[in-house]
C-alpha cells in the first residue's frame, strides 16, 4: 500500500520509537515523584527535555508548552479556556475561520450553543482569510480569535504575520491550530504575536495521543479538567513522558530538505494532473501551501469511487465527498471556499510523508488518470 | 490478554459482490435514441443515476438497458445490479423490481448507503414511466393532489442526512391550487443546501401536466 494520507496520521519513525522505549521500561516513573525517588528525576528529566525541543522549535520558553493528547484536545483547551477566563472581563465573542478544522469549528460551535457569539469569518476562493472582514468582525467585546495557520485539507497557508498584526493592533488574543504546519512551514513566536499555538505529533511520525499547547505566558486562561497539578497546573493527569519524548524526537527529525522533497512531490502530483487530466481544479493556493498537500477537484466523477479505485490499486488517499464522511455531508472546506457540491464530492486529497518517493507521486498520478478516464466514461455528468 | 483478531473481526462496508460489480458494472454507458430515459438524484446530493431502455413494441419486453453514474461504489454496483434484473423482462415485470431485491443480490448494502442505491431502481422506474406517457400507455391523466405531491417530493433527496425530505421532516407544508404548488422548506433560505433543494424540488413537480408554478418557500 502506498499511503498519501500523511494529513489523517503518519507512519511512526523507529528512530522515535527507540527514543521512546526507554521511558516504558526503564524510567516509567511519574514525573511528580521527582522528590521520592530517582527514577522520578530522570522521569522528570526526560519530560522537561521534551517540552524544551519543542518550544525552542517554536521560538517559545519551555513553561509555556503544556503537553496533552492532541490537537483536539489543545484547541479545545485553547478556545474553551480562553473563553471562559475573559467572558466577564473582556466578552463572550469569539471569532474562528469558516474552514477550521473540527477541533476547533465544533468547539466554536459548542460555545456558541452556550451562550457566546461567535463570528464564522469568511475565507476567499484560494481559502485565505477574509482580513478586512476580520478587522470589522472584532469588537470590545471580542475574547479570541482563532484562524488556523494551514488547512488540514486543501494546505492553504494563511498571512499569519498579516492575521496576528491585526490581533495585536486591536488587543485580542489569538491562537492558531498549527497541527499541519508545525515543523513544514517557519513559526516563532517570537516574532509573531499569536497567543496560543496548537500542535501534535501525529502528522510528523510522531506518536498518536500527544499534543502540545503553546500558551503565551501571562494570557488568560482556564483549565478545564481538574485533577492533579501536572502539567503547571494547567492539564491534569499521569504525564505521557514516553509520548512527550517520542513529540520531541519527531520535531527533531523533521528537516528542510525533506520538506523540500515534499513539495517536488506535491508539485508533481499537482502539475501532472493540470496538464494530462482535462477538468481538473486545484483547490487551494498554488504558491502559499503546505509542502506535503496536493488537494485536486477531478469534475464529473464522485470521490468514494475513486478513492475505492485507488486502493484496489494500492494506494491510500481521501476525498472530501459526502459518501466518504459518516455524516454523508460534503467537505465543509470545498464548500466554505466557494465550491458547490460537485467540487467538494469529486475533491481528492494526496498528502506526503516522509517515506513516500517520487515514484509514489508519479505512480499514484498515473493511476489517477485511468480511474477518471474510467469513471467518466460511465459518468452522465461527463462531456464524451 | 493478548489482543488479537478474533472470528471474522471488522469487515470492510461493502460485500465482495458489490465489489465486483463496482469494478466491472454490467450495462454500463447510453443507448442511443432510447425508448424511455429517467434520471434520478443530482450532484447536489453527490449522486445521480441515468438509466436508458430499449423496448419491443410489441411484447413490451425491455430488450437493452444501460446506466451512468456520478455515484459511489453502492451507487454503481446497485445500477449493474438493477439492469441486469431488467434486461428481458416485459415493463410490468421490471416496474416491480424492488431496491431490497437489488440489496439482496448484492449481498446487502451498508444502511448509510441506502439513498445511493435507491436511485438505480428510481432510475429504471423513471425510464419506464417516461417509456408510457411517450407511448400514450398512460390514458389516464391523474390530476396533481398533495398525495401526488408528497409522492414525488420522496424522490428528492435531504443532502443533511441522505434519506429524501419527505421521510426527514424537512417538508412543513404542501398545497396545490389551480396550477399552484406551494412547498414550504424548513431550512433557512441562506442554508447551504436551500438552492440545490429547491431546484430538485422544482424538477419533481414542474414536469406534472396540471401544473403551471411551483413556489418553494423557505422558514427563514
Amino acid at each position: 500500500m502506498i499511503y498519501l494520507d500523511n494529513a489523517a496520521c503518519t507512519r511512526l519513525d523507529e528512530r522515535v520509537l527507540e527514543a521512546m522505549k526507554p521511558y516504558f521500561f526503564d524510567t516509567y516513573a511519574v514525573a511528580t515523584s521527582e522528590f521520592g525517588y530517582s527514577m522520578g528525576i530522570d522521569a522528570k528529566e526526560g519530560l522537561e527535555n521534551s517540552r524544551e525541543g519543542i518550544a525552542s522549535k517554536l521560538g517559545a520558553n519551555s513553561e509555556e508548552i503544556v503537553f496533552t493528547s492532541g490537537d483536539t484536545e489543545s484547541s479545545n483547551m485553547a478556545l474553551k479556556g480562553v473563553a471562559l477566563a475573559l467572558k466577564e472581563k473582556k466578552g463572550k465573542h469569539i471569532i474562528v475561520s469558516k474552514i477550521e478544522d473540527f477541533p476547533v469549528l465544533n468547539t466554536a460551535k459548542t460555545l456558541q450553543k452556550q451562550g457566546f457569539d461567535v463570528t464564522f469569518l469568511d475565507v476567499d476562493a484560494e481559502g485565505f482569510a477574509d482580513l478586512e472582514g476580520l478587522k470589522k468582525a472584532i469588537t470590545k467585546e471580542t475574547a479570541l480569535v482563532s484562524i488556523q495557520y494551514a488547512n488540514q485539507e486543501i494546505g492553504t497557508a494563511q498571512d499569519l504575520k498579516a492575521i496576528s498584526e491585526i490581533c495585536e493592533e486591536k488587543d485580542v488574543l489569538l491562537h492558531t491550530d498549527a497541527t499541519h504546519s508545525f515543523t513544514r512551514l517557519p513559526l516563532n513566536v517570537k516574532e509573531l504575536p499569536v497567543d496560543l499555538v496548537t500542535l501534535s505529533a501525529h502528522t510528523i511520525h510522531g506518536p498518536r495521543g500527544i499534543g502540545a499547547l503553546y500558551i503565551r505566558k501571562d494570557t488568560p486562561i482556564n483549565k478545564f479538567m481538574d485533577g492533579g497539578f501536572q502539567e503547571f497546573n494547567m492539564r491534569a493527569g499521569v504525564e505521557n513522558i514516553p509520548g512527550s519524548v517520542g513529540f520531541a524526537t519527531a520535531v527533531e527529525l523533521v528537516t528542510e530538505e525533506e520538506n523540500r522533497q515534499l513539495e517536488a512531490m506535491r508539485d508533481r502530483v499537482i502539475e501532472k494532473a493540470l496538464s494530462e487530466i482535462t477538468d481538473v481544479t486545484l483547490n487551494g493556493s498554488h504558491k502559499k501551501r503546505l509542502p506535503q498537500n496536493a488537494n485536486l477537484t477531478f469534475h464529473y466523477v464522485e470521490g468514494e469511487s475513486i478513492t475505492l479505485h485507488m486502493d484496489m490499486r494500492g494506494f491510500a488517499v481521501s476525498t472530501g465527498s459526502a459518501c466518504f464522511s459518516r455524516s454523508l455531508e460534503a467537505s465543509h472546506v470545498i464548500r466554505g471556499i466557494g465550491g458547490d457540491h460537485e467540487r467538494a464530492h469529486g475533491s481528492v486529497r494526496f498528502t506526503f510523508g516522509r517515506y513516500n518517493r517520487m515514484e509514489d507521486a508519479d505512480s499514484a498520478i498515473e493511476a489517477m488518470i485511468e480511474i477518471v478516464a474510467r469513471l467518466r466514461e460511465i459518468s452522465p455528468l461527463a462531456k464524451k | 490478554m493478548k489482543v488479537e483478531k478474533k472470528g471474522e473481526g471488522i469487515k470492510f462496508p461493502y460485500s465482495e459482490k458489490v465489489l465486483e460489480h463496482f469494478r466491472n458494472p454490467h450495462n454500463v454507458g447510453k443507448i442511443e435514441n432510447p425508448d424511455g430515459k429517467g434520471l434520478e438524484g443530482s450532484p447536489a446530493c453527490g449522486d445521480m443515476v441515468a438509466v436508458y431502455i430499449k423496448v419491443e413494441p410489441e411484447t413490451k419486453v425491455i430488450e437493452d438497458v444501460k446506466f451512468e453514474s456520478y455515484g459511489c461504489a453502492s451507487n454503481i454496483a446497485t445500477g449493474s445490479v438493477i439492469t441486469d434484473l431488467a434486461k428481458g423482462k416485459t415493463l410490468d415485470e421490471a416496474k416491480k423490481i424492488t431496491w431490497k431485491q437489488a440489496s439482496e443480490e448484492l449481498g446487502g448494502l451498508p444502511p448509510i448507503k441506502a439513498h445511493c442505491s435507491v436511485l438505480a431502481v428510481e432510475g429504471l422506474r423513471s425510464a419506464i414511466r417516461d417509456y408510457e406517457e411517450k407511448h400514450g400507455l398512460v390514458t389516464e391523466k391523474e390530476p396533481t393532489t398533495e398525495e401526488v405531491i408528497q409522492r414525488r417530493l420522496k424522490h428528492v433527496m435531504n443532502p443533511l442526512t441522505g434519506l429524501d425530505i419527505i421521510r426527514t421532516n424537512l417538508i412543513l407544508k404542501t398545497s396545490v391550487e389551480a396550477g399552484v404548488v406551494r412547498v414550504v422548506v424548513d431550512l433557512p433560505a441562506d442554508h447551504q443546501f436551500a438552492s440545490a433543494i429547491k431546484e430538485d424540488v422544482m424538477d419533481k413537480l414542474g414536469s406534472l401536466w396540471d401544473v403551471e408554478r411551483v413556489d418553494v418557500v423557505f422558514t427563514a
